[in-house]
């Protein structure tokens, strides 16, 4: 593989970043230097690779991408992303940049701090080892956020101390900007909970501009001891774009994460989604809606690492396809050999609206304990025959009785989204993507 | 004649199931479909109400004036025609009463009436739930979901009290009722027995027909109706069983 040929385009504008002050300091620089190294030389996984089976990034591989540069945008255009209404702090990013003007975190309670990741490096003096290597939480490195951490210049920090609890949600917006040349972005936010902390984190993407970019995202959640984090994120960019992220999320004893990913998908979508249950009685709910429509491919990536006994795990996926779309649903649990008491429960659920839509789904369960439960269960299928004639054979139109199907099939899974306006909006931007007949 | 079926031939999958059945149903009778397993019962009351998993090789069938078999099932409902489902369908994630209120609206707006708002029409529901026992809890689940066999029966008798169809079409109805269950609903149904409604039973057992009493009984057997008569047919058939009924003898049309 011509490695140096496909990453031409990285390499410059990582010599040019690197000698710009937006690097930060000289660990930082280092830290940067050996991702990058490492990014060349693993290079972008192929279809050979088992993780990316069914996902062929070449499209953006074979793509030059540029960093993206800082660009402007309005309040206005900012109105329809924005969650400001609900929500404790909103802090808005572009193009990899926090911009303070558009960021308000006026109704933050004491005990919160919400900061710039550019800042946070500056500051940090001795760097621990997690973030001078750019590591998350919960797994080792990949060529995606090696990628990310050679090229993040800024991002934000959610550290909520011990004993604090924060009920409306905390919105963080990055918002890529596309312009003449491919962009691309990275991302990244870390959310520390203390013991016994409580907070509602909403994670935002979306898309402006005609112009391809990539978000190549890395989100971070360390969940303390009986902390209790509500985590929503909500993918919708333009249809030319690309996203790949990667969310990992360590959990001590007794925490509780709730996490939803809303994916609207784009060209390629891609989330890769680590949990570590790392402490006895921790407990994690990952939940996700997709909808897809035209050729979008979205892919999910879900691993539950029970690390610790009596913890229990609840998974469930749907997803709506429409069009030509494709998705990947990867469920994997692995159940440590101390893990006793274990209770995994997986479902995946997609819903094909046409003959060409298509899925690909996998649990993959790794038990190494005796004395667990563990489930997973996958139904694949097209709106249910006899429940439309049911609703048909009521009066109801046969259209509205597909569109309450599928407002059923979706409401499933955001029942459990906490912030009522994310479910609403949800289901709106749900009836825009799939063209149905507002409710 | 509010139903008239005249020679209906119908297939579902390269079977033959209804083999030129002729049916008149006038308003204001109860008609009670009896017959033995696989004679073609269910595949009428089916057809009735539009299912699109059968095929109509030959016959008409309509329905006040109209051609009922050119309607779409919504349509036919609209038109007043309601069958009770023999295995209600469960449908997670869509509320019960805002399915019926739904369908309600669908059908009054069809018949040129002003749409029922949630107050008014939470009002007639609260009137008609309890002559069926239904709950409060029935209402705000899923449609059908998790509810026990008698609760899907009750639930379906309580939908057509508050649909009010012209056309009553109850597909056994009766069958896993207990007789507690089995007199709530005829109760419900009995209620709405009208001068300007038809009710037609499908039942493979007579014991309804003692509290719901019929008109007019036919038996169905291999896709016709071989027998009609009086509600003394029903006891004859409790008594004697279906097969005397085999032979293709005088078939008494209901007029």
């Amino acid at each position: 593989m011509p490695v140096a040929e496909r990453h031409e385009s990285y390499v410059s504008s990582f010599e040019a970043f690197c000698r710009a002050p937006e690097a930060g300091p000289e660990w930082l620089r280092a830290g940067r230097e050996a991702a990058f190294a490492r990014f060349l030389d693993r290079g972008f996984p192929t279809t050979r690779d088992e993780e990316w089976r069914f996902t062929n990034v070449a499209p953006i591989a074979g793509m030059s991408f540029e960093r993206a540069r800082a660009a402007a945008i309005s309040r206005e255009a900012l109105a329809v992303l924005s969650f400001r209404a609900e929500a404790a702090a909103e802090v808005v990013v572009v193009n990899g940049r926090l911009s303070p003007t558009l960021s308000s975190f006026d109704a933050l309670p004491a005990g919160v701090t919400v900061k710039s990741l550019r800042e946070h490096w500056q500051t940090s003096a001795r760097p621990d080892e997690d973030s001078s290597k750019g590591r998350s939480a919960a797994s080792a490195t990949t060529a995606f956020s090696d990628l990310n951490f050679a090229f993040a210049e800024d991002g934000v920090v959610i550290d909520v101390a011990p004993k604090t609890v924060v009920t409306s949600p905390i919105h963080v917006l990055f918002v890529s900007v596309g312009g003449p040349v491919p962009a691309m972005v990275s991302p990244r936010l870390i959310v520390t909970a203390g013991d016994q902390s409580q907070v509602s984190v909403i994670e935002s993407y979306a898309g402006i501009g005609d112009g391809v970019t990539f978000a190549n995202a890395v989100t971070d959640l360390r969940v303390g001891p009986n902390a209790i984090v509500d985590h929503v994120k909500i993918q919708r960019e333009q249809a030319t774009a690309f996203h790949l992220a990667q969310m990992a999320a360590r959990l001590d004893r007794a925490g509780t994460l709730t996490s939803h990913a809303i994916t609207f998908g784009g060209r390629i979508a891609r989330n890769d989604i680590f949990a570590v249950l790392d402490g006895e009685g921790a407990e994690c709910v990952l939940n996700g809606l997709y909808v897809a429509d035209g050729e979008t491919l979205v892919d999910t990536h879900t691993t539950i690492d029970h690390a610790k006994p009596h913890c229990p795990s609840h998974e469930l996926y749907k997803g709506i396809l429409d069009g030509r779309a494709k998705a990947v649903f990867n469920g994997k649990i692995i159940v440590r050999p101390d893990a006793q008491k274990t209770d995994a429960k997986q479902t995946n659920k997609a819903l094909l609206l046409t003959d060409d839509a298509q899925i690909n789904t996998k649990p993959q369960l790794e038990i190494f304990a005796d004395d667990v439960k563990c489930t997973h269960g996958a139904a694949i299928g097209q709106l249910d025959e006899d429940q439309l004639f049911y609703l048909r054979a009521r009066g109801i139109a046969e259209v509205d009785a597909r569109n309450l199907l599928i407002h059923a099939f979706a409401a499933d899974v955001l029942s459990g989204v906490k912030v009522d306006a994310v479910r609403e909006r949800t289901m709106r931007w749900l009836e825009e993507k799939l063209r149905l007949p507002q409710a | 004649m509010l139903l008239e079926v005249k020679d209906l031939r119908v297939r579902a999958e390269d079977k033959e199931i209804l083999k030129g059945l002729s049916l008149s149903v006038e308003t204001g009778q109860v008609h009670a479909i009896m017959g033995p397993n696989g004679s073609g019962k269910s595949t009428l009351a089916r057809v009735l109400a539009g299912h699109p998993g059968y095929e109509v090789v030959s016959g008409s069938v309509t329905y006040d004036g109209k051609d009922l078999l050119a309607l779409q099932p919504e349509e036919r409902a609209r038109e007043g025609v309601f069958m009770a489902f023999q295995y209600p369908v469960e449908i997670a994630g869509i509320n019960n009463t805002y399915f019926l209120k739904a369908a309600l609206n669908a059908i009054r707006k069809h018949r040129g009436e002003q749409e029922l708002d949630a107050v008014e029409f939470m009002q007639l529901v609260r009137a008609k739930a309890k002559a069926l026992e239904i709950d409060q809890a029935m209402l705000t689940r899923s449609v059908n979901e998790g509810f026990s066999g008698g609760e899907k029966k009750r639930n379906e008798i309580f939908q057509m009290a508050v649909l009010e169809p012209r056309l009553g079409i109850l597909d056994e109805t009766d069958s896993g009722l207990d007789i507690d269950a089995l007199k709530i609903v005829a109760h419900g149904v009995n209620a709405l027995r009208s001068p300007d409604r038809a009710i037609v039973v499908v039942t493979h057992y007579q014991r309804l027909l003692n509290y719901i009493v019929p008109d007019i009984v036919h038996v169905l057997n291999d896709g016709r109706i071989v027998r009609s008569g009086g509600k003394e047919l029903a006891l004859e058939l409790e008594e004697k069983g279906y097969g005397w009924t085999d032979a293709p003898a005088a078939a008494v049309g209901s007029r």
